[in-house]
């Protein structure tokens, strides 16, 4: 008790800070009585108690009692997670994708970034985003976001954030960088593969070269990359930032294990890895990640006839670490999806990590997110029942020790229909 | 079931002739009137031939007959390719497979009235879209059955879902996008094999933004008044052509040897809606787009059969309940376009509550495999806010709303004794997400079975390629 008080106490004082919004209104809560999936080696716990106080974890377990003065959840018959978080997503990027104004998510080949390395989208997330709220509700606490397209070898420098309520989502700026070497990236650099790799090659070899010491604005740098680019590749090239590499078919995925056999310090994760499951043993012992895009199973181009919903089971089988979510509008979808993949062969607590801590390790923000555990950030999600299940819900939404409405633009459109007097202007009624 | 030869219609109440006109008969003059010149209505008949023909009784098992009813532990037989017996128990024909159901359910096969499938197969490239004229705004003169590829895989991913039938649609670049087709998921060498015998056809057309986006530039439509225009001016033409045509036939009944008009085949088209033949199969988004069609249908009197997308219907359920057009909806899509940033996730059950005829839909190759979780999210969202709706209830938007929308519930959308027996037996509760497909039957034969993989249908595209057979 003590030390929460005192927490509380240092918390205040700190909130001089320009990011404590959040925090002033956390408050003390215990979830009690529920089953809670940890996603730590705690494992799932029943009729357990999560303890948060001062937007943190500080409690789990089944033999905790709860101090006076706390908030208290009743979580019995229900399941408790840590919030997810979407793996690939861009969201506060976009609002409406067709049409209707500026998109931040996309952009034309710009000169500053020829190869698209430097594009940085930690300043260009909208925390005023509808998306936000619509997705917050169903259980997804934060996401990495990034572009979806720059016309150039690579897109750009996703960030990870949060879903909150804060004027300040970015909460790992510079977060990965994102390329291709599929179908889509073979048409970007000109219509083939063979210059897919050139350049990929030839940025990798100047981000190796680049020093920050002895590179400034004015010295002379002649490359494929810009400056900025070389800068923000140096540190994908050390293994610093992660490289996502959307790869669909075998081929494409055995020439990104040999990339990384060249560069051996790359932190790589695959993006869709559609016929990954025919090289699954490869992939788990060169320690890629995956990120799945479960539901595509259609041999949309030639680079993907492979495709099948088992391959996530499959990788998982053979050690790979599966992550399961790529949409924007409707990441909150992801958790069909990993039920589906669950259906199709993936154990349900893998499909449950794929959507929460494998993530998290993906991004390296598994010290804070991904898993609820004493000291981690206090995202947590109370599911009426299993949350893979379709018919269940996000119930209640904490993110950093927060409790989250459960309103979105969605459900007040849905409420002001609901409500309809008829014998008024629709405007005039207000949920 | 013996093949089956559909030379009218269901709709259709005048006999219609093959006889093709032709520039030898129209300029032949003789004192003799010329034979009465008419228009074969069905010039793609139907060769649809089902499978073998299995006679199953399912027992044991929870039904949901697709209008609103629920049997637990019930039974039924299937034999001839049509539904015998559904109740708490039913006769055990000799020879009859019996199927324990334990745990299971039966449920109608899905029927999607949304689906590109075969004019935008896959892989997708540019030889492959035939799902979109974009040529000029109205295209009432192309049927979709024309670019459908009987190979797509997308068809073979569907049957393991569930769906037994589905309407395929021209894409919504056009004001008028073309003819749409009825087809059982029985794809085999040439498109008309697919066709559900009998099944009137459909007409697409679109509202709001796609046409103006695609037309903006290149003469118009250029706004949504526009559009309105396009449509207007399009049925105020056919009214045009209806009238040619019943001025040749007065005058050939009098006698007068009358020379044809010349044949339009945007006009015949269209023509057959104002009759009443063909049914309207509208893209529609917005409240206000759909409230100035209803305008548009009393206008030409002719009836709009369903709003396709129709992501606002909950605004307006009780202007489309009572001007009894059904609403086919997505169970969350919304904000990738302006005219979808107002979809909420409860359409689907407000429209339903609201006593008009809901349906869910895909428009897309993966959700067409998953109708019944849209339908389950969809549910149990409206059940979140009160509106207290049956999973027997919620199966119709999938069975029986979509066969009527289609003009096909005489012979398919629900397990009733004497249709056809188009029918799924699922793993478990199809509102589960770790449900399948295990047996699909149309018209009673076997057409998927899940712990079979040597039965497997596979298209030609994917015979001797990476995949071939496995699990999709």
């Amino acid at each position: 008790m003590s030390f929460l008080n005192k927490m509380k106490k240092t918390t205040l004082a700190l909130c001089l800070s320009a990011s404590c919004a959040a925090m002033v209104s956390a408050q003390d809560i215990a979830i009690v009585g529920g089953t809670v999936h940890t996603m730590s080696e705690s494992g799932k716990l029943d009729n357990a108690t999560v303890l948060i106080s001062d937007g943190k974890i500080v409690e789990v377990g089944t033999n905790v009692s709860v101090p006076s003065g706390f908030e208290t959840i009743d979580a019995r018959g229900k399941q408790v997670t840590p919030g997810f978080i979407g793996a690939f997503t861009s969201l506060g990027l976009v609002e409406v994708n067709s049409w209707a104004g500026t998109v931040d998510s996309t952009s034309a080949n710009v000169t500053v970034s020829p190869t698209g390395a430097a594009l940085d989208v930690s300043y260009a997330v909208n925390p005023d985003s509808s998306l936000i709220a619509v997705n917050r509700i169903e259980g997804f606490t934060s996401a990495a976001t990034a572009m979806s397209n720059t016309g150039t070898l690579f897109n750009g420098q996703g960030a990870m954030m949060s879903l909150s309520t804060d004027s300040q989502l970015i909460e790992k700026p510079r977060a990965f960088i994102v390329t291709g070497v599929d179908n889509g990236a073979a048409d970007r650099a000109g219509g083939s593969r063979a210059a897919v790799w050139a350049s990929l090659q030839q940025a990798f070899e100047e981000a190796q070269s680049f020093s920050a010491a002895s590179v400034s604005p004015t010295s002379e740098w002649h490359g494929l990359t810009s400056k900025a680019d070389a800068q923000a590749l140096s540190k994908v090239v050390k293994g610093e930032v992660p490289l996502l590499v959307s790869a669909r078919r075998a081929a494409d995925i055995r020439q990104v294990i040999a990339l990384k056999q060249r560069f051996s310090s790359l932190d790589i994760t695959l993006l869709y890895a559609t016929e990954g499951w025919r090289l699954a043993d490869e992939i788990a012992a060169a320690d890629i990640n995956v990120i799945l895009d479960v539901q595509s199973n259609l041999p949309y181009g030639f680079d993907q006839l492979g495709a099948t919903m088992a391959n996530a089971g499959r990788l998982h089988k053979a050690g790979v670490s599966v992550a399961i979510g790529m949409d924007t509008h409707n990441i909150r979808l992801a958790r069909q999806e990993a039920g589906n993949a669950v259906a199709n062969g993936l154990p349900w607590e893998a499909g449950l990590a794929s959507l929460t801590s494998n993530v998290a390790k993906i991004y390296g923000v598994d010290d804070s997110l991904g898993s609820l555990e004493k000291g981690k950030k206090a995202n947590v999600v109370v599911w009426s029942g299993d949350p893979l299940e379709l018919m269940e819900t996000a119930e209640q939404v904490i993110i950093e020790g927060e409790v989250m409405s459960m309103e979105s633009r969605q459900t007040k459109l849905r409420d002001r229909y609901l409500s309809r007097d008829a014998s008024k202007p629709v405007q005039h009624t207000r949920p | 079931m013996k093949l089956q030869r559909v030379k009218s219609l269901s709709l259709l109440t005048s006999i219609a002739v093959g006889v093709m006109l032709s520039t030898g008969c129209q300029e032949q003059a003789t004192t003799e009137s010329s034979p009465l010149v008419t228009i074969d209505k069905d010039p793609f008949p139907s060769t649809y031939q089902p499978l073998p023909s299995q006679t199953v009784v399912f027992n044991n098992v929870t039904i949901l007959d697709g209008i609103g009813g629920q049997i637990e532990n019930g039974s039924a037989l299937i034999q001839n390719g049509k539904i015998q017996q559904i109740g708490e128990s039913v006769d055990v024909p000799s020879g009859a497979t019996v199927i324990d159901g334990e745990g299971k359910w039966l449920t109608p096969g899905i029927i999607d009235v949304h689906s590109h499938l075969g004019v935008y197969p896959t892989p997708d490239g540019g030889s492959h879209a035939d799902g979109n004229e974009i040529t000029k705004p109205v295209t009432a003169q192309v049927w979709a059955e024309h670019s459908i590829w009987p190979q797509d895989p997308g068809f073979r991913r569907a049957l393991a879902g569930g769906v037994t039938s589905m309407q395929i649609l021209p894409g919504s670049a056009n004001l008028v996008g073309g003819r749409t087709v009825t087809v059982k998921n029985l794809p085999n060498r040439v498109a008309q094999d697919m066709k559900f015998p009998g099944a009137p056809y459909g007409i697409k057309m679109a509202c709001g933004e796609n046409p103006k986006r695609v037309y903006g530039e290149k003469g118009g439509p250029y706004t949504r008044m526009g559009n309105v225009a396009g449509y207007r001016q399009a049925w105020a033409d056919a009214q045009d052509y209806m009238r040619q045509w019943e001025r040749y036939e007065a005058d050939h009944k009098a006698g007068k040897n009358p020379k044809p008009p010349k044949r339009d085949l945007k006009n015949d088209t269209l023509a057959g809606v104002l009759k009443g033949e063909i049914l309207v199969h509208m893209h529609c988004y917005r409240a206000d787009d759909m409230g100035t069609m209803l305008d548009v249908m009393e206008e030409f009197d002719y009836q709009i059969a369903s709003f396709q997308h129709a992501v606002e219907s909950y605004k307006i359920a009780d202007k489309l309940a009572e001007k009894n057009v059904c609403s086919a909806m997505w169970a969350d899509w919304w904000g990738f376009k302006m005219e979808a940033y107002d979809g909420i996730k409860e359409n689907v059950p407000m429209v339903h509550k609201a006593g008009a005829c809901a349906i869910v839909h895909s428009d897309d190759d993966q959700g067409i495999q998953r109708l019944n979780q849209e339908t389950a999210k969809t549910l149990a969202d409206g059940n979140r806010v009160g509106l207290d709706i049956s999973k027997a209830e919620a199966w119709t938007w999938i069975s029986s709303n979509a066969a009527k929308s289609l003009g096909i519930f005489e012979q398919t959308g629900s397990l009733e004794v004497g249709k056809q027996a188009d029918v799924v037996l699922w793993s478990a509760d199809p509102f589960s997400t770790y449900a399948q497909a295990e047996k699909v039957y149309i018209d009673g034969g076997l057409a998927f079975d899940r712990t079979n993989p040597e039965q497997w249908p596979v298209s030609d595209f994917e015979l001797g390629q990476t995949g071939e057979g496995d699990v999709k």
